[in-house]
């Protein structure tokens, strides 16, 4: 069976306040980087497993997504799947 | 009544909340995250506070799939009393059995402070023996606690009465200067469609003894005593 790994991003929702983000944006700013109009915190989660195709693995990760790896009260997420080749 | 104080990896205030308890006469017996064992039907199942499975990924996230959540849903499901505080909360609203979430405290702070409640409906158990407008002394010890949840889901709360607490000022007035987090709405509390599952973050766990500068919390406690009738099951 194939090999895969998905890099997944979880970010909060647009309308969602990420005081993280407020913070990190004051202190570019403090850094002088005064261009800074917006910084959205978020996490990136890698998974590998192993799946009969990319389909049936993007199917898995969209799955694991909604059920734990993103909590959709408040994050969006998106991912993208690519196969590992040995050697 | 007895208590089941659930104690999962990281959990911290299962001592706390024992004593707490026994301050008003209810006996409890600690349950590791592993047991399955359903719960009396009359039993009080208290989830505490801490940091459950060091709040890996999401505060709560994890402990939900312990095997003792199993029967946390069947008891609550069959109308039995479950009170989650402060992580207990948190793992409650993870695992779809209160609304909502707990996100970063809008300071970016961990608070560890009083804070006032009032109660905001008085038809739950966990409420229904808390004279109207008093205000009790809580404190909290988060740094997750900002409750969130959309804009109807938050209509829909309050219009059921389900919104059990707010963080008010000494008065009893519901203010911005008074809530230590963010929560939308003030909301420290909220209840079950079913009313008979209440999340919160303050420890009313932490303030059962005067030795401790007050006693507010124990008005829960008591209020859940006065719902239930000695030897008698909520609701049945």
């Amino acid at each position: 069976m194939p090999t895969f790994q998905a890099r997944i991003n979880v970010m909060l929702k647009p309308l969602v306040n990420d005081p993280q983000g407020l913070a990190v944006r004051d202190g570019l700013h403090t850094l002088g980087f005064e261009g800074v109009s917006t910084v959205r915190v978020g996490k990136r989660i890698e998974v590998t497993l192993e799946a009969s195709d990319a389909a049936a693995a993007e199917s898995a990760i969209r799955s694991m997504c909604e059920q734990l790896l993103a909590n959709p009260v408040i994050e969006d997420f998106r991912f993208e799947v690519g196969e590992v080749v040995a050697g | 009544m007895r208590a089941a104080v659930l104690v999962f990896p990281g959990t911290w205030s299962d001592g706390d909340c024992v004593y707490a308890l026994s301050c008003v006469g209810i006996e409890s017996r600690r349950v590791w995250h592993r047991d399955a064992t359903p719960f009396d039907a009359d039993e009080l199942v208290v989830l505490p506070g801490g940091f459950s499975y060091g709040d890996y990924l999401r505060c709560g996230a994890i402990a939900r799939f312990s095997p003792v959540m199993d029967s946390v849903r069947r008891h609550a499901e069959a109308g039995g009393l479950v009170i989650g505080i402060c992580n207990g909360f948190q793992i409650l609203c993870e695992a779809g059995l209160l609304p909502g979430v707990l996100m970063r405290n809008d300071s970016l702070q961990f608070r560890c402070q009083p804070t006032h409640l009032v109660a905001a409906e008085h038809q739950s158990p966990f409420t229904r023996g808390i004279a109207r407008n008093r205000v009790l002394e809580v404190p909290i010890s988060h740094g997750e606690g900002n409750y969130f949840a959309d804009e109807a889901t938050l209509d829909a709360l309050e219009a059921a009465g389900r919104v059990a607490f707010r963080y008010c000022d000494h008065a009893g007035n519901v203010t911005p200067e008074a809530n230590p987090n963010g929560s939308l709405r003030n909301i420290a509390g909220v209840l079950s469609e079913g009313r008979n599952v209440l999340g919160m973050m303050p420890h009313p766990e932490r303030t059962c003894d005067p030795l401790l500068g007050g006693e507010d919390g124990n008005a829960i406690w008591l209020s859940i005593l006065s719902a239930v009738p000695l030897g008698g099951i909520m609701g049945a």
